[in-house]
């Protein structure tokens, strides 16, 4: 379990635009994937969440830092060089529509991998491809059908069925079931959590919903604006909650529980997530924190372990929180003493 | 008598595969001040019936009643919805940014749509309403933001733009189709907010669309369960929680992350095609608890005695009382 599988060091990622501006999607993030864990990355939309993993996977190239995959360095890997780690590391997207090509059938499109790298053919590779879709749920007599004719829960079960044909040893998971009903989320979600223990997979699993993203991680790390405000083993990261952002997102996600939702202090952050072309100075949440002073303008708080918590758990922040502060009533402080 | 009574509406589609049964036989009531949830998944029917209600869904073959303050929306001429949309029922969608205009600064859209039903008020004092409505919704320096674009505005404030203009005449109803689906979790948290806090303000009625059973239990009054364009489960929200009845409205929070220990509880398999349904139960291809009666579509009866909580369900409806999860 503490085997590192995967590790991203101060990474950043950036993006011009068409102003001569420069997004910062990613603005240095360090990071370790262990061997058979999944790692939840949770966040609004902008925080670099999916950036983040697609430097992971090589998807992009970084524009500063490293990417280390099995302890060798990949960051400057030619496509070529990176060919035979694309086994290693695949990715399942967020929309199965979008994701699969309309005017192929299922069969080809989940044996794809197999011609790519060489692996089977003809015969060889359908009972390959026909052996995935049973795996996954599928059908394996429906080898011959296109996309269109499966439902929302089925494309996604090919988008896996795909990912995982290669027998990957990592796996990133961006947003696998956001377009998807709840009951049938819920399918896909016990489905990815099967292949994890049967074929011991590692997953990075991404996704703005944090009730999901809790359900499958062992530790989620937390991305506001490009940047890790908080890491910590999940238990941890809900019962002994550090960074106000944490807190403010846990406590706006609305809970399916009447009594729970009628009798809790909801905090409401102020404002909108700022622009990630021209991010706030210091600490990036304080423009928005219930909690800030006025050394939150000036400072970029580092990832570490806070008050007593233990290496494990690493907040960015110079005001965490401790078990039961009640934020709903603190009031920013950014006057000059 | 209630501010909107439906009654058995029904909305097909003919389309090059068959008739599409989007809504069948869909009865609700909406109370003044009171919130409505419509909750279901992709396809249940839970917009199509309410686009249905105020007569955008063009092309459909539509029955059934839906009373708006004594005038039936469904035979209603097109100038009477014209007149009652916007101004006696407000609307916002999942979307914002594809109902403003992209070229008109979002003061005049506002103004625009005050001068539409109001043939009396001037230039002047409709735009200085709209800066009133801006402030309303909590958009910071409104008076100044009056004359952005809506591409200057983010997904929350758009939509909190779109619920300015849906409430500028003071509509004893809105209709909110999805209208947080596509804010970020602490932006959805602040327009619910908003929401709530016009509804005490103004004494509005609200129709709630949505597929988040959260976004139910922080804002229902009553609840509608929809599966396959028909009530699976109507009740107080309480009830849909504590005491519901229904198979499927069980296995919907059963599905639910929180809920859950290790594993998860899906429903099994997937909702019917709307062109070819079953006869009987809809949900019953995928219901743990499938009989031999459910192959008779199930009557919306009363569960434990009680009017207000009705269940589509063959089962025994005075004993399991028991939380779904």
């Amino acid at each position: 379990m503490n085997e590192v599988l995967l590790k991203v060091d101060d990474v950043r990622k950036e993006f011009p635009t068409s102003s001569k501006e420069v997004v910062q999607a990613v603005a240095g993030v360090s990071l370790e994937v262990r061997k058979g864990e999944t790692l939840g990355l949770v966040g609004e939309t902008g925080c670099g969440k999916s950036s983040l993993a697609r430097c992971m996977a090589h998807l992009y190239d970084v524009t500063s830092g490293s990417v280390w995959f099995e302890g060798r360095d990949i960051t400057k890997l030619s496509r070529k060089a990176m060919r035979p780690l694309r086994r290693d590391v695949q990715v399942i997207f967020q929309d199965p529509y979008g994701s699969l090509n309309p005017r192929r059938r299922v069969g080809s499109i989940i044996g794809d991998p197999f011609s790519i790298h060489n692996i089977a053919s003809g015969n060889e590779r359908k009972k390959k491809v026909q052996e995935l879709m049973e795996l996954v749920g599928l059908n394996p007599e429906h080898y011959n059908r296109f996309p269109a004719e499966f439902s929302g829960g089925q494309r996604q079960r090919i988008g896996v069925a795909r990912a995982l044909a290669l027998r990957p040893k990592l796996v990133i998971c961006d947003e696998p079931v956001s377009a998807l009903d709840v009951s049938i989320q819920a399918q896909i979600i016990n489905l990815l959590s099967d292949l994890q223990q049967e074929f011991d997979l590692t997953y990075v699993f991404i996704s703005h919903d944090l009730s999901v993203v809790r359900h499958v991680s062992d530790r989620i790390a937390v991305m506001y604006l490009g940047k890790i405000v908080e890491l910590a083993p999940t238990g941890e990261l809900f019962g002994q909650t550090r960074h106000p952002y944490t807190r403010a997102l846990l406590s706006a996600l609305p809970v399916a529980d009447p009594d729970t939702a009628d009798s809790r202090e909801q905090i409401i952050l102020g404002g909108d997530i700022p622009s990630a072309t021209n991010p706030p100075a210091g600490c990036r949440f304080h423009t928005r924190c219930p909690k800030a002073r006025l050394d939150c303008a000036a400072e970029e708080p580092v990832l570490e372990p806070v008050l007593d918590d233990r290496p494990e758990h690493r907040t960015a922040c110079f005001y965490p929180l401790t078990v039961g502060e009640d934020l709903s009533t603190a009031v920013p402080d950014l006057r000059a003493s | 008598m209630a501010l909107l009574e439906v009654r058995d509406l029904r909305v097909s589609f003919d389309t090059p595969d068959g008739t599409v049964r989007a809504v069948r036989g869909l009865s609700f009531d909406v109370e003044a001040g009171q919130t409505l949830a419509v909750v279901g998944e992709s396809g249940s029917g839970k917009s199509v019936a309410t686009q249905t209600i105020t007569g955008l869904t063009r092309g459909a073959t539509v029955s059934g009643t839906a009373y708006f303050d004594g005038t039936d929306l469904i035979t209603a001429d097109q100038a009477t919805l014209r007149r009652l949309r916007g101004a006696r029922i407000g609307m916002i969608f999942q979307d914002p940014l594809s109902s403003l205009h992209p070229q008109y600064r979002i003061g005049w859209q506002i103004v625009e749509m005050i001068r539409a039903h109001d043939l009396e008020i001037s230039k002047q004092a409709a735009r200085k309403r709209a800066a009133e409505l801006l402030t309303l919704v909590g958009i910071p320096r409104a008076a100044e933001r009056i004359d952005d674009y809506p591409h200057q505005f983010s997904g929350g404030m758009r939509q909190r733009v779109m619920i300015a203009m849906a409430m500028a005449l003071d509509p004893a109803l809105l209709i909110a189709d999805e209208p947080t689906t596509a804010l970020d979790v602490t932006v959805q948290a602040q327009v619910l907010n908003v929401m709530r806090r016009l509804q005490e303000q103004f004494g509005t009625a609200i129709i709630l669309i949505t597929h988040d059973l959260g976004v139910v239990a922080e804002m229902a009054d009553d609840v509608v369960v929809m599966y396959a364009g028909a009530v699976m489960e109507r009740a107080p929200r309480r009830d849909i929680f504590y005491r519901n009845h229904h198979p499927y409205t069980q296995g919907l929070l059963a599905s639910l992350p929180a809920r859950s220990g290790d594993r998860l509880t899906p429903i099994a398999g997937a909702p019917p095609s709307l062109i070819s349904l079953p006869k009987g139960c809809p949900f019953a291809a995928r219901c743990p608890h499938v009989f031999d009666k459910c192959s008779e579509p199930p009557p919306l009866t009363d569960v434990g005695g009680d009017p207000r909580h009705q269940s589509a369900c063959w089962l025994p409806h005075n004993v399991n009382e028991a939380v779904a999860s």
